[in-house]
């Protein structure tokens, strides 16, 4: 695990994460970013060759007992959603209908 | 601030479930006039301590009015009728703001109900407000709220522990007979032990989380903060239970909790894992949880000695887990259909970017920097990847260990509550607050933390008991022998 990420590294990140980081907010998280992933380095000392990743608890309980628990499908029926009017008065633009965003394509 | 309140205990141990149901069953206590009570109460000390970040009090007094007017009539009560109860404002209520601790929803009234609060208020519990917590639950000391932090009652230049701070001393103030919180690495655990209240981690599973803002949605629980462990075991047995809203919550019957915490331990077998009690470990913590220790064995428990040696792997895993899934879960908060939307955008990608930089605070951006940095391209098989390989080997090393123990106790936290702003320069020296924490986060199993003794100061302890998944009868049983032991 490399452990010496560059200021052009916090950038990258920061813009996949959108997030428009104030230049004084750059060094901080770059400085908390390697303090952080120096500390985690120390997961490479353990061997975990053939170990299956588990995402999800639901993963282990059932490869442990038949209990029947985790992830199942919702009966298909119609039900009722959230009353629009209610989701729409929450949102910062709206015509009622639609959220409403600046431009998306510029020309 | 006042000086004069500085120093000053603000300490009151709410009246148990049980004998407030039987005062309002009689009609000797009112539920509108508790409720009152309970505003009073609020008024005078929530501008010190900082719980509430708002009140729900027409709602509270309407569902009063009806419980008082259902024991009028002399008809059967629902279990949690007319009981004061406060939630975590992470989860939401229909109509009431909901801000996870964060500028980014200030002003956001969410259209529905969590099914842990819907649950509560079906049983007749009386929801006086929504409580402060880290932003997002994003925090050990309740400091990252956008909104201030909560100050401990039992010293109050103390932090409350977090991310659950307020409903921890909420609890710890009397300014609420119960509360929701929610814990992701600790966040219920930790700050019922710095306030000294009871505090649960249900199983992974055993409470839904619909209508809870997510922070890492495979760590994520909801659960209860109480006076006492009958109590807990009370307000878990109403929100617990399977809800087609949340596709991993289980299908399992819920147990008789209450009743379960009243069995005797006498033959169970206990855990210490020596890993809990080594370097970084406070003295003071470390005599006062040996002493409850001793209460175990005289109740006639079998102390066995026991290893789980991938513990100090936990932090470095749980901080890769849960921010990978955090920047997933926050992406959604884009200023496009609720929350701060930033006037200064001028296109889609500056609204993105302008909304989410100015409404996140910076432990939310750094987590969010850490977890897209772990999920990006060239670092994924090396950091989530190699992280979730490690979430199996200390899940199992727990399923082990429960082959030969009923129940493991451990320190909850390896101090007491620290000074407000001893920690926040240093992001890394406040995630070791979690180091007891996180491996029962990680491998879905279930606690409850209870307290046992107090440090020198007077600063509480807490016991953490951790059982098996869907071992909660257990785990208060436990629970409630150390809390017997403590009086």
């Amino acid at each position: 695990m490399s452990t010496d990420v560059s200021m052009e590294e916090v950038e990258r990140v920061a813009d996949l994460a959108n997030l428009d980081l104030e230049a004084d907010e750059k060094p901080r998280m770059q400085r908390d970013l390697n303090a952080i992933l120096g500390y985690v380095a120390q997961l490479s000392e353990l061997n975990t060759e053939g170990v299956e990743p588990m995402a999800q608890v639901s993963d282990l309980l059932d490869s442990v007992q038949d209990s029947g628990h985790g992830a199942d499908l919702r009966v298909d029926v119609l039900k009722p959603s959230l009353d629009r009017a209610a989701v729409m008065s929450q949102a910062p633009d709206t015509d009622g209908a639609f959220f409403k965003t600046p431009k998306v394509i510029e020309r | 601030m006042t000086d004069i309140t500085t120093k000053e205990s603000l300490v009151e141990k709410p009246a148990t479930i049980a004998s407030l149901r039987e005062g309002i069953t009689s009609g000797n206590i009112k539920a509108t006039e508790l409720a009152e009570h309970y505003y009073a109460r609020i008024e005078a000390h929530n501008p010190f301590l900082n719980v509430y970040l708002s009140l729900t009090k027409e709602r509270a007094l309407q569902q009063a009015a009806n419980v008082d007017e259902l024991a009028a009539k002399g008809n059967p009560l629902p279990p949690l009728a007319g009981i004061p109860v406060g939630i975590k404002d992470v989860l939401v209520a229909q109509g009431a703001p909901a801000t996870a601790g964060s500028k980014i929803l200030a002003g956001y009234h969410p259209p529905y109900d969590a099914t842990s609060v819907a649950r509560l208020e079906a049983a007749g519990a009386v929801l006086l407000g929504k409580i402060n917590c880290d932003e997002f639950a994003m925090g050990s000391s309740n400091e990252n709220s956008a909104y201030g932090p909560v100050r401990n009652p039992v010293d109050t230049d103390r932090v409350p522990g977090g991310s659950s701070g307020g409903s921890a001393a909420a609890v710890a103030a009397n300014l609420a007979v119960a509360t929701l919180g929610t814990d992701t690495g600790g966040s219920i655990r930790q700050p019922a032990s710095f306030c000294g209240v009871v505090g649960v981690l249900p199983t992974y599973g055993r409470v839904s989380r619909y209508g809870l803002i997510a922070f890492a949605s495979s760590l994520d629980r909801v659960g209860p903060f109480t006076g006492n462990v009958r109590d807990a075991a009370e307000i878990l047995g109403v929100i617990a239970g399977h809800d087609p809203s949340d596709a991993t919550s289980s299908r399992l019957p819920v147990g008789d909790y209450a009743a379960d915490s009243e069995k005797e331990v006498k033959g169970l077998r206990i855990g210490i894992p020596e890993e809990y009690f080594g370097k970084g470990l406070d003295p003071e913590v470390r005599t006062a949880i040996e002493t409850g220790i001793d209460s175990l064995r005289a109740a006639g428990c079998e102390i066995k000695p026991i290893s789980l040696k991938h513990t100090s792997y936990a932090i470095p895993t749980y901080y890769l887990v849960a921010t990978a899934e955090a920047s997933a879960n926050l992406a959604r908060f884009d200023g496009v259909r609720y929350g701060h939307r930033s006037p200064n955008a001028t296109n889609l990608s500056s609204m993105y970017k302008l909304s989410r930089e100015e409404g996140f605070g910076p432990e939310v951006k750094r987590r969010i920097l850490l977890g897209t940095y772990a999920l990006s391209a060239g670092y994924y098989d090396a950091y989530y990847k190699k992280a979730q390989q490690v979430r199996r080997l200390l899940a199992e090393e727990f399923l082990s260990a429960f082959a030969d123990v009923d129940a493991i106790v451990t320190p909850t936290a390896p101090t007491a509550a620290f000074k407000l702003g001893e920690k926040t320069d240093d992001p890394l020296a406040m995630y070791l607050a979690d180091i007891y924490t996180v491996t029962a986060s990680l491998a879905g199993i279930c606690g409850v933390t209870v307290p046992c003794g107090a440090t020198s100061s007077g600063l509480p302890v807490g016991m953490q008991v951790l059982a098996t998944h869907f071992g909660e009868g257990t785990a208060f049983r436990v629970a409630r022998a150390v809390e017997a032991a403590q009086s």
